[in-house]
């Protein structure tokens, strides 16, 4: 009690004071700005010693890859493993061609997921014929389905093993934190430099990307199984396989459905990425498009994604609905006479592929049948960019010579000291002493990597990315949480907008901008909002109806109600939608290198197409680790939080 | 010891919560719960408990939440561990067997119903109650069988093939119990049984268990904060405060001799003559003194059974007892009872 009210007290003091301390930072690091800029500062040099130890490394693991032993384990049996798994379904997809893929997988929809799904089903891999996309679809759809039998592989044992020990539990989730703030342009490089490029690094890559929310899901589903139902089964005798097999697994059914779906949401979006290191499909289109500025043959493609996205997550969200309703109120009475039908339409589906197989039609979708929307939206993207080119341009070159440019240019000419002092003073304030140390020396190590002007110009991006998200985010969120009717018409386009893969955001955004910084900003937006706006509506809603109640009868306006009430009581749901926010617009920005954001980003994009680059592009994907890790620390007060979160939210 | 009609042997049990649990190598038997807990932030949830229960006797062990009785029961079995003490089933040291013996104690020995059920929803109503015999390992038709057989018993054979989330959670109970019973078990374990039930539903429940007991006689721990329910089906309560023993009685002494304050607190509003026996307030007949001509009862009489007769006769009841009659009792004793005035004679309550 007496150490309750003391801390409060503290708290109470302390309020006021912090804003001062901040108040003093800020001013303080303008006067030093104002009387060192320009000295201290680490102008770009290409010819950076870790460039060339990095350059160096690559070529003793080449030159030593036929004889090392741990290089030839890697490179035969784990590499050689994978992409044995990856040709055999890609293959085996092409061998049946169109008509059998097609009807088989709509079979199969039909058996998982009931008759509506079936058909969205059916309709989306007909889409793929018609966009002449069909072959690019399947190697997506192969490397997709590769990569999540992986990461279910690896990741259900973990969390399974995750929901049964808290010990290991307590263990893993922090590494999970770090490879979910970890931008996936990061990791690509090491993993080519040990696995080549290819099949295989693109399956590890999405593997590494999507295994953490398999394992999270997983392990919450086998968590929430009810302790007593646990509990009678071992008085029963049951021994801990038979509480797994018969008691965790059975109940966690539907949840172990929805960490599928998750996880396959999650392959898909990497798996376009992967295109960086050469994997097939509709990425690769996509970034041909890209380079070429061809936003109609960009389009096409990401329709194409953007249909894969809505047949997967439907078909697996279809099938997790079906597991629930059995779970709930059991078997219907006709479930003999549906699953007569249901085998008769596997039968079908079965023969359909059979009869493709020996035609050996193979991919050949017939041409007459296609569609192409290169030609219409180029024309409309130009016609835009004419007809508004007053407007696109104006709101470009405010943001670009209004924002961008003076941040770039003070973050690039202040004194290295200066910045890495004013990040660890930030998170000092934010956080905590011990953030304060990582934020620093994650800067200190930017600088040690050669990248410093780079990571400025990435990070003067990021931050005004970051602010017009969090702006539009909190004004969107509130108005979502104050009105059902606008959340409900807002809803399906951030349901949209988060199953999509983080490529296809460029494309609006390049349409109207061309290739700029700009561009990357817009595409971080679009890319970062959604998350924002559903942690700021749920942050709001979740303010018990009570305390609403209460306030609402002592005759507080709406707007009282929401400064006084509703918003610092979902402080922590709004600090976590600010670090949520940062992380994904950091994600974007870098990925941006493709259309012109420069920075970091390019550097990385520039490693991957270039040999004599590959040092810098990898010690760039360092880099941005480390602007992540710095980012993440700063606002790391909401990361506390995070974790009182997911406890209110588990109880 | 084997030979001892004792189903269960328990002699300073201790359980600790917390990581001082490790490092103890004794019980705390001197240091009070408060203070060991500010010391090393570890609780006692169970302390230095001993109490023998006969076969076929209902056991019921009563306190508030946070006493210790949800944690003593599952010591029994070992869901939990208990940190010191002996524990004998039936003269086995229930402590020294592996994991494989207590497998089996736990599939055919003992079995026990929850608070919260612990139904499976995934399985119908069958399936649930077959469950112990399938993880025994007996063929399907065999379980299905004894298992329509425990549905019988409780009367839920028309729900057989409903899932758990279809019924009501008195019913749902009804499976925990079938459940339980399907094993075939010597002891049966009850952690609150009722305790999630409505008033009306608790009540017929309870009379299931006691109808079940009377058929079946096997032994009961039974697990309550419901003081009303601990004297109905107890043969004997144990009282525990802050994880140690306050009393272990009959219903009778607890109602009638409170061991300390905090007892006597909890039975305050127990209608006595509902509980006591009539000798609890005879007057012992003196030597030579006639018994008169009053009505007669048994010793073992709950007081309430004999008011018609005491309210209709002058002469006062006479109580016998082994065919002879010992005490005798006057209508003053029992109205002076009822209205809660004196106490009645002291009975001999066992000292824990």
């Amino acid at each position: 009690m007496g150490v309750a009210t003391a801390a409060a007290e503290r708290a109470r003091l302390g309020r006021p004071s912090r804003r001062l301390l901040l108040a003093l930072l800020a001013g303080g690091a303008a006067l030093l700005w104002v009387v060192f800029r320009g000295t201290g500062t680490l102008p770009h040099d290409e010819g950076s010693p870790v460039f060339s130890a990095l350059n160096e490394l690559r070529a003793w693991i080449d030159a030593n890859r036929a004889t090392n032993p741990v290089l030839v384990l890697l490179i035969d049996v784990v590499r050689g493993a994978i992409d044995l798994l990856v040709t055999t379904i890609s293959d085996l997809l092409h061998a049946i061609g169109w008509p059998g893929v097609t009807l088989g997988m709509g079979a199969l929809a039909y058996a998982l997921a009931g008759r509506r799904i079936a058909l969205i089903v059916l309709a989306g891999f007909l889409a793929f014929g018609v966009l002449g996309l069909w072959e690019e679809s399947i190697d997506t759809l192969a490397l997709t389905l590769a990569s999540v039998v992986l990461s279910l592989l690896v990741g259900f044992p973990l969390g399974i093993l995750a929901g049964r020990s808290d010990r290991f539990h307590a263990a893993i989730l922090p590494v999970l934190d770090v490879m979910q703030i970890m931008p996936t342009f990061a990791y690509l490089a090491p993993l080519v430099l040990f696995f080549l490029i290819g099949p295989a690094s693109a399956a590890i890559a999405t593997a590494i990307y999507a295994i953490p929310t398999t394992i999270r899901i997983t392990a919450l589903g086998i968590r929430g199984v009810p302790e007593t139902t646990i509990e009678a089964a071992r008085s029963l005798g049951a021994t801990p396989f038979q509480v797994l097999r018969r008691v965790q697994i059975p109940m966690a059914r539907r949840t172990l459905v929805l960490a599928i779906n998750q996880t396959m949401m999650m392959a898909l979006a990497m798996v376009v990425i992967t295109a960086l290191i050469s994997a097939p499909g509709l990425g690769a289109s996509i970034i041909t498009a890209l380079q070429k500025v061809n936003v109609g043959s960009a389009f096409q493609a990401g329709l194409a994604i953007v249909i894969m996205a809505i047949v997967l997550d439907r078909l697996t969200a279809g099938a997790a609905d079906r597991a629930e309703r059995e779970d709930r109120s059991g078997r219907t009475r006709d479930e003999a006479a549906r699953r007569r039908i249901v085998i008769g339409v596997l039968a079908v589906g079965l023969i359909a592929v059979l009869l493709s197989l020996l035609s050996g039609i193979g991919d050949d979708w017939p041409k007459a049948l296609r569609f192409s929307f290169v030609k219409p939206v180029n024309d409309l993207s130009d016609w835009v960019k004419t007809s508004f080119y007053d407007l696109t341009t104006g709101l470009k070159d405010l943001v670009t010579y209004g924002l961008i440019n003076p941040l770039q240019a003070v973050l690039v000419s202040a004194p290295v000291w200066l910045v890495i002092g004013t990040v660890a003073g930030l998170a000092l304030l934010a956080s905590s002493a011990r953030a304060a140390v990582v934020a620093g020396s994650a800067l200190l190590a930017v600088a040690l990597l050669g990248l410093w002007e780079h990571a400025m110009i990435t990070l003067a991006s990021t931050l005004i990315a970051a602010a017009i998200t969090l702006g539009a985010g909190l004004l969107l969120g509130i108005a979502a949480a104050r009105s059902d009717r606008y959340a409900a018409a807002q809803r399906p386009f951030l349901d949209a907008a988060q199953t999509m893969p983080a490529f296809v955001y460029l494309l609006p955004a390049l349409a109207l901008f061309g290739p700029t910084r700009f561009t990357a900003i817009v595409a971080a937006f679009i890319y970062a909002a959604p998350s924002v706006i559903r942690l700021v509506e749920d942050g709001l809603r979740g303010v018990p109806a009570g305390v609403v109640e209460a306030a609402t009868s002592s005759g507080t306006t709406p707007r009282q109600l929401l400064w006084k009430v509703q918003l610092p009581m979902s402080r922590a749901s709004l600090l976590l939608a600010a670090n949520q926010g940062i992380v994904l617009v950091l994600a974007m920005v870098v990925v941006g290198g493709l259309v012109g954001g420069g920075g970091l980003g390019y550097d990385v994009v520039a490693g991957f197409s270039q040999r004599t680059e590959f040092g810098k592009g990898l010690a760039a994907g360092i880099a941005i680790v480390l602007l992540g890790v710095m980012l993440d620390r700063v606002t790391q007060a909401a990361g506390a939080r995070r974790d009182e979160l997911h406890a209110a939210h588990g109880a | 010891m084997v030979e001892r009609a004792g189903a269960i042997d328990v002699h300073g049990l201790w359980k600790i919560f917390g990581p001082e649990e490790r490092r103890l190598s004794a019980p705390p038997v001197d240091e009070p719960s408060a203070a060991f807990r500010a010391r090393t932030g570890s609780t006692i949830a169970v302390r230095d408990l001993s109490f023998s229960i006969a076969r076929g006797e209902v056991f019921v062990v009563m306190g508030l939440s946070g006493s210790g009785k949800s944690t003593l029961v599952r010591c029994l079995t070992r869901l939990i561990e208990p940190t010191f003490g002996e524990l004998r089933l039936d003269g086995e040291d229930v402590r020294a067997m592996d994991e494989r013996r207590l497998r089996e104690l736990r599939r055919r020995t003992v079995s026990m119903v929850f608070q919260h059920f612990g139904l499976l929803p995934h399985r119908r109503v069958i399936e649930n109650v077959a469950f112990g015999l399938e993880i025994r390992g007996e063929p399907k038709g065999e379980r299905l069988r004894r298992a329509e057989e425990m549905l019988d018993l409780v009367g839920l054979s028309h729900v057989a093939a409903s899932y758990p989330d279809q019924l009501s959670g008195g019913m749902q109970q009804r499976v925990g119990l079938a459940r339980a019973l399907a094993v075939d078990p010597e002891v049966m374990l009850f952690d609150e049984p009722f305790s999630a039930l409505d008033p009306l539903i608790r009540r017929d429940m309870q009379a299931e268990v006691k109808r079940l007991h009377r058929e079946q006689g096997r032994t009961m721990v039974f697990i309550t904060h419901d003081l009303a329910e601990a004297l109905k089906l107890g043969d004997r309560i144990l009282v525990m405060r802050e994880g140690a023993a306050v009393q272990l009685g009959t219903p009778a002494e607890i109602v009638g001799a409170p061991a300390d304050d905090y007892v006597a607190d909890f039975v305050r509003d127990v209608p006595r003559s509902h509980v006591l026996t009539l000798r609890w307030v005879m007057r012992p007949l003196a030597p030579g003194e006639p018994a008169g001509d009053g009505p007669a009862f048994s010793a073992e009489t709950v007081i309430r059974d004999a008011l018609p007769a005491a309210a209709a006769s002058e002469a006062p009841l006479r109580v016998f007892e082994g065919g002879v009659v010992v005490g005798l009792v006057e209508r003053g004793r029992i109205l002076g009872l009822i209205a809660g005035a004196g106490e009645p004679a002291a009975g001999a309550s066992e000292s824990v």
